[in-house]
C-alpha cells in the first residue's frame, strides 16, 4: 500500500534536516504503528505524505500503490486515498463543520468520478457515523474545532475518516488528550474500518491505544529513520523500558 | 489662504449652471440653505484629514467621469422576495417598472411630489438629520446632495410593513450622474425594511436619511452592484431613539470608487445601532471607503460595527470609525471590528478606527486587523480533498461570516453569500 524508500527531508527556510533516510513499507490490510521519542520526525513524516508546504524533500521517494505521492497537491493525494488525522486539527471559524464534511467528501467522489452524494444520503451518513462516535448535533453545526475540547476535535478527526473512507489512515497521536472511554470509541471507530483494502499507520506514544488497535506491527523511530522493527511485543517493551534500551542496542 | 481659495474655486466650478430643482417653497428654503452651507465649507479636498486615504476628485468633479455599461448576466437580487418595486434609471423614476407607490403600514411617495407639496412631513427631516451630521467632521458631499437632488424616495412606516421596499437603480447611460435623496420616518412600533440594489449612475451620490422614534425599527440592506468603473458615495444620517433598533448592511462589488458614510445618533435609551458591510475588489482600480461615526448620547445602548474587505491585485479598502461616547451615556455597548483579507501583496488596507469616551461606566472594544488566508487551515481543507480554488474561496466567505450575520434575515443573508460565492469563483 504504502511504500517509504530512503526518505530525507529537510525544512524548506532553515538548514535542518529532519528525516534522514527512512524505509518503511505498510502493506494492504495491515496495521503499522510508529513509536519515538519526541522531536524523534514522526509528525513531519505524516506531513510530508500528505503534502504540507514549509519541507523539502532532498532523496528519497513514497509511493502509495506505486502512484508518486510526493509530486502530487495535497488534494490529489486525499482523493488516492490517503488521510492523516492531525495531531493538532485546525479550528476554521466561519466554516460549519457540516458544510466542510459535505465539501469534502463531495470534492473527493468528484475527484474520482463519482456522482455527489445527495443532501439526504449525506445526512443520514453523518448521523449515524457521529452517533457511534458520540458527536452530538450540535458538534455538527458548530464551525469546525471551533470550541471542541481536546478529545473532541480528535472524535471529529475519526468522523472525518469514516466519511471519507481512505485506503491509507495515517493516525497523528489520536490517543493524546482522550479520556479512557472517549479512547475505546476511537478505537472502535478504527477497528470497524479495518479491512483487507485498507491500511493504517497508528502514531503513538502509549501502549493504551495499542491494546485496542492491535497492530499488526510496530515500528521506532528515531533522529529521523526507523531505526528498529518488530511485532506487539515491541510497544510493550517501550512501555516498560523507555526507548534508551533500544536506542542503545541500535546505535 | 491658497487653499481655502482652491476650495471655493472648486466648488463655484462645480456649481456653475446648476439649478436647483423646483418645488414649495420649504423646500427651495432648504436647498438654498444647503447650498449656503456649501459654499461656506466647500467640497472635499485630498487635503482634508477626513479625505486622507480617499481621494475625492472624482466625486467633486464638474462633470462625472465616463463609466462603461456593464452586463451582470444574472438575475435581479431579492427577485424571490415578496416586495415593493421602485426602479430609478440613471437617476430617473421608472413609473412603468415600479409598482403603485402604496402599501400597508406605509405612505410612501417619490421624492420630487413631496417637495413640491405644501405642507408634508419631510420638511422636518430633509436636511435635518444631514446638518445634525456636520458637526464634528463637515460632509459636504452631503451638503451637495441636499442642494441638488432631483429626486428620491419618501416614507413614513406608520406599522409592522409587511413587504420591504425595494429600491432598485440602474445604470444605463455612460455618461448619467445622478442625485438621489430618501427620507424614512418610522413612527413608534413601527417596523420597516428598505432594500437597495443597483450602480445607480456613472456617478451615484445618494443620501438617506432616518428617523426612528421611540421603539421603531428599520433593517436596510444594500448592494452596489457590479460596474466596474461607477463612482459612488453615500450617506446615511440616522437618529435612533428609546428602544429602537436600526441595522444596516452594505455589499459592495466593484466600482472603481465608493465612499459610504454613516452617521449614526443614538438619542433614546436602550437603542440598538448596528451598521455592517462586506467589499470584495479585484485590481488596482478598486477603491473602497467606509467611514462610520456613531455618537452614544443616552443610556444603555449598543452599536456594532463590522466590516470586512476581500482586496486583490492591487485594490484598496478603507476604514474610518469612530465610536463618541458622550458623558451622559453610561451603560454603553460599542462594538467595532474592522478587517481585511489580502489576498496578495500588492492589495491595501487603510484603517483608522477611534474611540472617544466621556462617560466611565461603559464597555467599548475595536479592532482591526489585515492579513492573509490562513495557510493552515488551508492545508487542513486540502488534506481532506478539497480542491485549492474551492478551499481559499470557503475560507475567503467564512472571513466574511462576521459581516454576514449581521442581517436579520438569513434568506436575504444567503443570497448575498451566494453572490459572494459567486464573484469568488469568478476571480479566482
Ligand atoms: N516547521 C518547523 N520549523 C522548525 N522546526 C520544525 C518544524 N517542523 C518540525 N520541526 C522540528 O523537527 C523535529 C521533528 O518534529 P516532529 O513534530 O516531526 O516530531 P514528532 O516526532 O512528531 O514529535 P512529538 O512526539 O513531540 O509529536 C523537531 O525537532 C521539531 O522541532
Ligand atoms: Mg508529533
Amino acid at each position: 500500500m504504502l511504500e517509504i524508500k530512503g526518505l530525507k527531508v529537510k525544512l524548506e527556510d532553515e538548514d535542518k534536516q529532519i528525516l534522514k533516510g527512512l524505509d518503511l513499507t505498510v502493506e494492504t490490510g495491515k496495521v503499522h504503528a510508529i513509536m519515538g521519542p519526541n522531536g524523534s520526525g514522526k509528525s513531519t513524516l505524516s506531513y510530508v505524505l500528505s503534502g504540507k508546504d514549509g519541507y523539502e524533500v532532498t532523496d528519497g521517494s513514497a509511493l502509495l500503490e506505486g502512484d508518486d505521492l510526493l509530486d502530487m497537491d495535497p488534494e490529489e493525494r486525499a482523493a488516492l486515498g490517503l488521510f492523516l488525522a492531525f495531531q493538532y486539527p485546525v479550528e476554521i471559524p466561519g466554516v460549519g463543520n457540516m458544510t466542510f464534511l459535505r465539501t469534502a467528501v463531495n470534492a473527493q467522489r468528484k475527484a474520482r468520478g463519482q456522482e455527489e452524494l445527495s443532501a439526504g444520503d449525506f445526512l443520514k451518513e453523518v448521523r449515524a457515523k457521529a452517533k457511534d462516535l458520540k458527536i452530538d448535533a450540535d458538534m455538527l453545526k458548530r464551525p469546525v474545532n471551533v470550541g471542541f475540547s481536546g478529545g473532541e476535535k480528535k472524535r471529529n478527526e475519526i468522523l472525518q475518516m469514516a466519511m471519507l473512507t481512505p485506503k491509507m489512515c495515517i493516525l497523528d497521536e489520536t490517543d493524546s488528550g482522550l479520556d479512557v472511554d472517549a479512547m475505546k470509541l476511537v478505537a472502535e471507530g478504527v477497528n470497524a474500518l479495518r479491512s483487507e483494502g485498507r491500511s493504517f499507520l497508528v502514531i503513538t506514544h502509549y501502549q493504551r491505544l495499542l491494546d485496542h488497535i492491535k497492530p499488526d506491527v510496530v515500528h521506532i523511530m528515531a533522529d529521523g529513520k526507523i531505526v528498529k522493527t518488530g511485532g506487539p511485543e515491541l510497544a510493550l517493551e517501550v512501555e516498560n523500558n523507555g526507548y534508551a534500551d533500544i536506542l542503545a542496542e541500535v546505535s | 489662504m491658497a487653499i481655502a481659495k482652491l476650495k471655493s474655486d472648486a466648488t463655484e466650478a462645480r456649481l456653475a449652471g446648476v439649478t436647483l430643482p423646483e418645488g414649495a417653497a420649504w423646500a427651495q428654503a432648504a436647498r438654498a440653505d444647503a447650498l449656503t452651507r456649501l459654499r461656506a465649507m466647500g467640497l472635499p479636498s485630498k487635503r482634508d484629514e477626513y479625505w486622507k486615504y480617499t481621494d475625492p476628485s472624482d466625486l467633486t468633479a464638474v462633470t462625472a467621469p465616463k463609466a462603461a455599461l456593464f452586463d451582470a448576466q444574472e438575475a435581479p437580487l431579492f427577485g424571490d422576495t415578496d416586495r415593493l418595486e421602485i426602479v430609478f434609471v440613471d437617476g430617473v423614476f421608472d413609473a412603468d417598472a415600479s409598482d403603485a407607490l402604496a402599501g400597508e403600514g406605509i405612505e410612501i411617495m417619490r421624492l420630487s411630489d413631496a417637495m413640491a407639496a405644501d405642507i408634508h412631513w419631510a420638511k422636518e427631516l430633509y436636511g435635518v438629520l444631514e446638518t445634525r451630521g456636520q458637526t464634528p467632521v463637515e460632509r459636504p458631499l452631503a451638503v451637495l446632495n441636499t442642494a441638488l437632488a432631483t429626486d428620491g424616495i419618501v416614507i413614513h412606516a406608520t406599522g409592522k410593513v409587511s413587504k420591504p421596499v425595494h429600491i432598485s437603480y440602474l445604470h444605463a447611460d455612460e455618461t448619467s450622474d445622478a442625485i438621489l435623496h430618501n427620507l424614512v420616518k418610522v413612527d413608534a412600533g413601527a417596523e420597516i425594511t428598505l432594500l437597495e440594489t443597483g450602480p445607480g449612475a456613472a456617478r451615484f451620490s445618494s443620501c438617506l436619511e432616518v428617523d426612528i422614534a421611540d421603539t421603531g425599527a428599520f433593517h436596510h440592506v444594500r448592494t452596489q452592484g457590479r460596474d466596474h468603473e461607477r463612482r459612488t458615495v453615500t450617506h446615511c444620517f440616522a437618529r435612533v431613539g428609546a428602544e429602537s433598533t436600526f441595522k444596516s448592511f452594505t455589499m459592495t462589488v466593484n466600482g472603481v470608487m465608493t465612499r459610504n458614510e454613516c452617521v449614526l445618533d443614538i438619542i433614546g435609551d436602550d437603542a440598538i445601532a448596528h451598521v455592517a458591510g462586506v467589499c470584495v475588489g479585484d485590481g488596482k482600480d478598486f477603491h473602497h471607503d467606509d467611514t462610520v461615526f456613531i455618537t452614544h448620547d443616552a443610556l444603555n445602548g449598543e452599536s456594532r460595527q463590522v466590516f470586512k474587505k476581500v482586496l486583490r491585485n492591487g485594490a484598496t479598502g478603507v476604514f474610518q470609525g469612530k465610536i463618541l461616547v458622550k458623558a451622559d451615556a453610561q451603560k454603553t455597548d460599542g462594538y467595532q471590528i474592522s478587517q481585511s483579507l489580502l489576498l496578495d501583496e500588492d492589495a491595501q488596507f487603510l484603517a483608522k478606527p477611534e474611540l472617544e469616551i466621556y462617560a466611565d461606566d461603559v464597555a467599548c472594544s475595536h479592532g482591526s486587523t489585515s492579513g492573509a488566508i490562513d495557510e493552515t487551515a488551508l492545508f487542513y481543507l486540502r488534506s481532506r480533498g478539497v480542491p485549492m480554488n474551492v478551499a481559499r474561496n470557503l475560507l475567503t466567505l467564512s472571513f466574511m461570516a462576521e459581516a454576514l450575520d449581521e442581517i436579520a434575515d438569513p434568506a436575504l443573508a444567503e443570497e448575498l453569500r451566494d453572490r459572494l460565492e459567486g464573484w469568488l469563483a469568478r476571480h479566482s
